[in-house]
């Protein structure tokens, strides 16, 4: 404590009440002049309110652990767009009329475009928590920053932390069957997936691709379809109630591939660990994850587990946290809430002591963090383990996946 | 012209007309970024409503499929914008053009084949939905993983090329919401108008006349479809960006035929009236929700509901034929 | 690519197909007999499905068990809905109804969310992840019990109206209106009588669907599509239609699925209905209207 007492006269202020806000309940900073207002823009209603409200899940518990890392208050605004392109658009207006002096959001990549639009024109900064979309940051933007992956760089770690795995466990499936969800994620990962394979000796071959609908109700014919290639692992990109479906039709098939290697949501998330149960052990997801060896992701995991103890730390979360986090180190080293000034810190951002897994939190010139590093996790006993890379892992990886029949 | 689009017009209904008209011009000088954003979409589903209302007011086709019309003007415009750098000025042409021709087969095989009333509703979601899973696998207009407009600037207003200020598009679509207006007054005048009311009072009678029923419907349905397809080139530029999945989706029908519905249909300021009252509401409940400081997710829609459970029960014709005789406007439209 | 996926694909197909019917035979009940656009259709049936999960909780009883109260109380729902709000629209135009229905839905879809939230929720039976095997195929055995459900509750609704008084009055409205009034038939009660049967149709396919199923807030509006689908390519106010229709389209879909690409599979249903409005629209077990 007293180390940070002695930080620049400037942040005493702000120090002292940060580490008074620690210990409330709510996190929020109260007595405090300069807090920065930041409006948090998530689809907590409509088709994506699920994940819109999972990620709003951190926005509460964010205050307290930047507040003891000596980093000044946000004032949070929360805006909900409805899982809609209008909504979202005229949210973000609402807010910035307000006094929102920064953007988060918004996890869809359609919404998102309309509210960097937004910000662009108004000139506030919008730190993107989630969306893969790579044309978000080929645009130009000035006040469009992205600290998440995009789907080509999902995908090449994908296939580098598939290669450790295969000479972790001496398991090599020969042949692949690729599965994808037809909507904007799904089809962005499977374009970019042969050309990026290329790039890697993978020691499978893909035998069969096979695209669905994502307001499939019924996923037996794909499996089938699947099932009939014969492929050893099971290569797929899907959503949470996909992966569900398409796990009970593999054990109603009779169908255990020797992996299931998934690149995307889905295959670790609690709902499913918890309504497949023993069935749900096995599948490696490759994506953006938290290295579990960092400080502050320790310390992040902590309050989530107290805050939500039935609740994994995952994705939304950590990616909703990165971009507050980012949002206070900018106005602390900015010393203003200008939002030119705030950009400019913005785009110098070099943050090493981070949550997800990689170097660390920087910006290119488009406003990408393109050193973002994805991790593999594996379901096991119904928690999830971080199998590679290696530096950022807490656990072996074990292939072959146990057969459906034998659990 | 213009003493003849006048003629019989209330002079009541005028005035409210041009002061209502002087306030929308003025408008955007002292309203925030969110009110501009605000008034763009309530003059946007006028605008579509007034389209759509073609349609279903004036030859008594119900469709709920016109996000369809939507979809297609909205990716012709752009692709052509993306691929070959053409201008939404130029690629309207080709909106229009794809779209009347979409109208053109739904209403010929409507018409030919006898479908009505739901069972040409019902065709009407066929189509739209055929179109949202079709163009999910259309890879010429990047399919699922959406169509991205480049983005220049912001600063200058290039109306050539669409790109410029939430200004410029509010006074854009108030030209149109406007040029509607004018457009569905004056054809109701004409002996089309005259028609259309035959053709919806009462079908046979009008056969009976010797009014070609299938060339009157279908002119309905291809100008409803046509002007629709404008609505979807602005949409295009405005948002910079389409996917399949949201641009067709049936709950995008469903949202632009509320207005004039609410409003009245058949009316000619039903459509203005319901997008008013509507995003008003809308915007007007979340406030109220964010001031009574209740945060949670579904409650605004659920409010939203029973309102317009309780327009639709109390006021059958729409809000706007009571509100005109209060208004001792004792015109209907 | 091999024969036998073609049969396991066809059988699972026709097994969804019969549960889609019994959805479906809800809507065709009350379409043909009180010609209400029930838009809100899909949405009943995640209400049905969520008082299943809440029920399954409660009691462990099994799905199939809980049919029989879940479509009492659909039944009820179904019969306040028509009696109290939706009788004065029946005569109103379509665009009312849909209007009055769509708002009903809105409403649940939403208080739904607000109550259960927006992640999927499943129930998990004994048999849930079950499946018999004979020779080459391979079914799954929740979806035979949900299927063999469907055919017992459609027989008894097919036995009613066949048999009973109270049927045949239902089908005297359905026929001819003045006429039901001028023979004395309280056409209100019965109206609501016929909401009812349906909304308990529904409410039994939504406890069977739950075995097979999870569900979301959001689930309604698709399968309000897919009952009308069904019920117009089977053919309005034809029960058998209605499950002729869900074995159509469910084989239709996994066919397509299998011969095309499966993320294109409901377009060839958009294609059979758009082919069935054109060239037969009563439908291909309905009467042409008089």
């Amino acid at each position: 404590m007293t180390q940070r007492i002695n930080r620049r006269q400037f942040n005493k202020a702000l120090a002292a009440a940060g580490a008074v806000s620690a210990f409330h309940p709510l996190g929020i900073v109260r007595a405090q002049s300069a807090r920065l207002k930041v409006g948090v823009l998530l689809p907590r209603s409509g088709v994506q309110a699920g994940i819109g409200q999972d990620c709003h899940r951190v926005v509460q518990i964010t205050g307290g652990i930047l507040g003891d890392l000596g980093l000044p208050g946000l004032e949070i605004m929360n805006g909900d767009t409805e899982s809609n392109v209008d909504v979202a658009r005229s949210r973000a207006e609402r807010l910035i009329s307000e006094g929102a002096q920064l953007l988060v959001g918004a996890f869809d990549s359609g919404q998102t475009t309309a509210i960097a639009q937004v910000a662009e024109q108004r000139g506030i900064p919008l730190v993107i928590n989630i969306a893969a979309a790579p044309p978000i940051t080929e645009q130009g933007y000035k006040f469009v920053f992205r600290n998440f992956a995009t789907a080509p760089m999902i995908l090449g770690d994908a296939f580098a932390n598939q290669l450790e795995v295969f000479a972790a466990t001496g398991v090599a499936p020969k042949t692949a069957v690729f599965m994808h969800v037809n909507d904007t994620f799904g089809v962005a990962m499977q374009k970019g997936f042969t050309g990026v394979m290329s790039k890697f000796t993978m020691p499978y071959k893909v035998v069969d691709t096979i695209a669905y609908d994502p307001a499939a109700r019924d996923l037996s014919v794909e499996v089938a379809k699947a099932k009939a290639t014969g492929a050893e692992a099971l290569v797929l990109v899907s959503r949470l109630n996909d992966a569900m479906l398409l796990t009970r039709e593999l054990v109603k098939q009779r169908w255990s591939p020797k992996a299931i290697l998934s690149m995307g949501p889905g295959w670790y998330e609690d709902q499913y660990l918890k309504t497949l149960g023993k069935l749900g052990d096995g599948p490696i997801s490759f994506v953006p994850w938290y290295d579990p060896n960092k400080k502050l992701a320790k310390r992040l995991e902590a309050a989530h587990a107290k805050a939500y103890p039935d609740i994994n730390l995952n994705t939304n979360h950590i990616y909703t946290f990165e971009a507050l986090l980012v949002a206070a180190d900018a106005f602390k080293r900015a010393g203003s809430a200008d939002p030119k000034a705030l950009a400019d810190a913005i785009r110098a951002t070099d943050i090493k002591d981070n949550v997800s897994t990689g170097p660390g939190i920087q910006f290119n010139a488009k406003g990408q963090n393109d050193k973002l590093k994805n991790s593999a996790i594996q379901n096991r006993d119904g928690k999830l383990v971080v199998v590679a890379p290696k530096s950022a892992s807490n656990a072996r990886p074990e292939l072959p996946m146990k057969p459906y029949d034998k659990r | 012209m213009i003493a003849r689009l006048l003629e019989g017009v209330p002079r009541r209904g005028l005035a409210m007309l041009a002061a209502l008209l002087a306030l929308l011009l003025v408008f955007p000088q002292f309203a925030s970024g969110y009110l501009l954003a605000i008034g763009f979409l309530i003059l946007y589903f006028a605008f579509v409503g007034q389209a759509w209302n073609i349609m279903m007011g004036f030859a008594g086709q119900l469709s709920l499929g016109h996000s369809l019309y939507v979809g297609l003007g909205a990716y012709a415009a752009a692709a052509l914008y993306v691929h070959f750098g053409l201008s939404p000025w130029v690629g309207l042409g080709a909106s229009i053009g794809v779209c009347a021709l979409a109208g053109a087969v739904i209403g010929f095989l409507a018409f030919r084949f006898g479908v009505s009333g739901v069972y040409f509703a019902i065709l009407t979601i066929a189509f739209a939905e055929f179109a949202r899973i079709g163009f999910d696998h259309f890879a010429w207009v990047r399919g699922s993983s959406g169509l991205f407009l480049p983005v220049a600037n912001y600063i200058e207003n290039d109306l050539w090329n669409l790109r410029g200020s939430p200004r410029m598009f509010y006074y854009l679509m108030l030209g149109l919401a406007a040029g509607a207006f004018v457009l569905c007054h004056a054809l109701l005048r004409s002996r089309v108008g005259y028609y259309w009311l035959a053709i919806r009072e009462s079908p046979e009678a009008a056969q009976a006349l010797g009014i070609n029923l299938f060339r009157y419907k279908m002119f309905a349905v291809v100008l409803s479809a046509a002007m629709t397809s404008l609505a979807g080139v602005v949409f295009a530029f405005y948002y910079n960006n389409l996917f399949p999945e949201q641009i067709f989706h049936i709950s995008r029908s469903i949202e632009l035929i509320l207005g004039p519905i609410i409003g009245g249909i058949g009316t000619l300021v039903g459509p203005l009236v319901g997008a008013l009252l509507l995003t008003g509401l809308a915007e007007g409940l979340g406030e109220l929700l964010l001031a009574l400081g209740v945060d949670v997710p579904g409650v605004k829609q659920v409010f939203y509901g029973v309102c317009l459970l309780l327009v639709v029960m109390f006021l059958p014709d729409g809000v706007w034929p009571p509100l005109a005789r209060a208004l001792g406007l004792n015109r209907k439209g | 690519m091999p024969a036998e996926i073609y049969l396991n694909v066809a059988a699972s197909g026709l097994l969804t197909g019969l549960v889609y019917g019994l959805m479906a035979l809800g809507l065709s009940v009350i379409f043909g007999v009180v010609r209400v656009v029930n838009f809100a259709h899909g949405e009943m049936m995640t209400v049905a499905m969520y008082l299943t999960l809440v029920l399954f909780g409660a009691l462990q009883l099994d799905p199939l068990i809980l049919l029989v109260p879940i479509a009492a109380v659909l039944f009820a729902l179904g019969y306040l809905l028509q009696f109290g709000v939706i009788n004065p629209f029946i005569n109103r135009p379509e665009h009312s109804q849909f209007m009055l229905l769509v708002a009903i839905g809105l409403i649940l879809v939403n208080l739904q969310l607000i109550v259960f939230g927006p992640d999927a929720k499943g129930i998990r039976t004994a048999y849930s992840f079950d499946s018999f095997q004979l020779g080459a195929l391979i079914v799954d055995a929740a979806k035979v019990y949900a299927a063999g459900a469907a055919l017992v509750v459609a027989a008894a609704l097919f036995a009613f109206f066949r048999f009973t008084l109270l049927g045949k009055a239902i089908r005297a409205c359905a026929d001819n209106y003045a006429g039901a009034r001028v023979v004395g038939l309280n056409v209100k009660h019965l109206y609501a009588l016929t909401f009812g049967l349906g909304a308990a149709c529904v409410g039994a396919a939504g406890a069977m669907l739950m075995a097979v199923i999870d569900v979301t807030p959001t689930l309604g509006p698709a399968y309000t599509l897919l009952a009308f689908v069904i019920v117009i390519t089977g053919g309005l106010g034809s029960m058998p239609g209605a499950l002729l229709g869900g074995l159509l389209i469910g084989l239709t879909e996994a066919l397509g699925g299998v011969l095309f690409t499966p993320s294109a599979k409901s377009m060839f249903a958009f294609g059979l209905l758009v082919l069935v409005l054109l060239f037969r629209p009563q439908g291909i077990l309905g009467r042409k209207a008089a």
